[in-house]
């Protein structure tokens, strides 16, 4: 059903001159002015989120003024590191390599994760892969349940309901990776007297995408308030090579590929982006039924999901709670 | 059976509080308590606390979003009844 307020992906294009200027402008000041640092560390995953902020940093502060840190580890998709220089490469910024790998055998994130992965599926071990996936928010009513996707080294792929504990253990073992990294990441910021510049877009930080004092924690988040498609938009601007910008977003978290759709968000990130963009506009499900090619109630439970996420991810976004105020602290 | 229910989910989301004086007919989803997580934990208690196997296509709000309905679908299902 057509309505006066029927919306197209247009809604979402920018000027990215515009833009870019705009916040390469905001981190200067920001970095400088608010953080007193005088550069800073992007970590850089092959990802267009982390690439177009790698470029924005180099283009506000100076690509001398900024490191690229490329933090692979075992599970890492093979193709990760060479595309992540691909796009530090494109910027002129410096590049330093850090596998996190022995880190994390230390910490025992693999050997935690694997050990609960065997209690739900005891024949996995050597040269087994998984990962962790959420039926979509389109084609289920009701409430959905994590499953365990296991894949043996013949090939044989088998998915299973996950039992509550076991998936704690295998996220809470996993987050170790992005803590890791952002560990890492404050190390070369300290090292350098640089800020950590965060690379969420809108629907990861809006949507709480991100792991506590992982990859949700930085100095400043440059591209926050930016639609996954406008970030498309600024990488075509400021260069980011087309291999990149071809990519399909991955997590690059789990040992078997897996999109952010399948874990995650209820549409790939054009029509999550829609979405997202007429939730937060008070347009009605038949706006945007159209533009993203599903049904009005569809939508509807695509709202319901991004109203649930807000809510059961908010802790995320706090910092500690004070029984009382620090009033000498107060801004 | 409703005791157990109402005492998992005061330990588990209203801590401090009396099981016996949660509102049965509220909505959990709108407290913010059931999330894919929070669904995780709620099925898994049900289904070893009660012996149960709750299928997918029973994960459904009428069956699952309020203490009212978590206890009359369990007795269905104990009494052999089908999703609801």
């Amino acid at each position: 059903m057509a309505t006066d307020s029927t919306i197209t992906a247009d809604v979402l294009a920018i000027d990215p001159a515009r833009v870019a200027a705009e916040i390469e402008e905001a981190l200067r000041t920001i970095i400088s002015r608010q953080l007193h640092r005088k550069g800073g560390v992007v970590a850089v995953s092959g990802g267009i989120d982390s690439s177009v902020t790698a470029a924005l940093t180099a283009r506000g502060l100076g690509a001398e003024r900024t490191i690229a840190l490329l933090l692979p580890e075992a599970d890492s998709d093979p193709e990760t590191l060479e595309i992540s220089r691909l796009a530090a490469d494109a910027f002129g910024i410096e590049t330093v390599v850090e596998d996190i790998s022995p880190i994390l055998e230390a910490t025992g994130c693999y050997a935690r994760r694997d050990a609960a992965v065997r209690e739900v599926v005891p024949e996995f071990g050597e040269g087994w892969r998984f990962k962790i996936v959420l039926p979509s928010v389109v084609a289920t009513e009701g409430y959905r349940l994590f499953s365990l996707v296991v894949q043996s080294p013949e090939g044989e792929t088998r998915e299973t309901r996950l039992p509550p504990e076991q998936y704690r253990m295998i996220v809470a073992a996993t987050n170790f990776k992005q803590r890791t990294r952002k560990m890492l990441e404050y190390f070369h910021a300290d090292r350098l007297n640089y800020a950590v510049v965060g690379t969420p877009n809108r629907l990861e930080y809006d949507q709480g995408f991100f792991v506590k004092l992982g990859d949700g924690a930085a100095d400043v988040k440059p591209i926050a308030h930016l639609y996954k498609s406008q970030v498309y938009q600024l990488a075509e601007h400021v260069g980011v090579p087309e291999r990149i910008r071809q990519r399909p977003p991955t997590t690059d978290t789990y040992s078997l590929s897996q999109s952010q759709e399948e874990f995650y968000f209820s549409l790939p990130h054009q029509g999550m982006d829609l979405c997202l963009y007429a939730r937060n506009h008070g347009l009605p499900a038949e706006a945007v039924a159209g533009a993203v090619g599903l049904t009005p109630a569809q939508v509807t439970r695509v709202f319901e999901d991004i109203d649930q996420k807000r809510r059961t991810t908010r802790y995320l976004h706090l910092g500690p709670q004070l029984v009382e105020p620090v009033a000498e602290l107060a801004d | 059976m409703e005791r157990e229910i109402r005492e998992f989910l005061a330990a588990n989301y209203f801590l401090g509080e009396d099981p016996s004086a949660l509102d049965g007919s509220s909505s959990l989803i709108e407290a913010g308590l059931i999330d894919s997580t929070g669904v995780l934990e709620l099925v898994g208690f049900l289904e070893e606390r009660f012996d149960i196997r709750i299928t997918n296509e029973e994960l459904l709000p009428e069956n699952l979003d309020s203490i009212d309905n978590i206890v009359a679908f369990v007795e269905r299902k104990q009494a052999g009844g089908g999703a609801g």
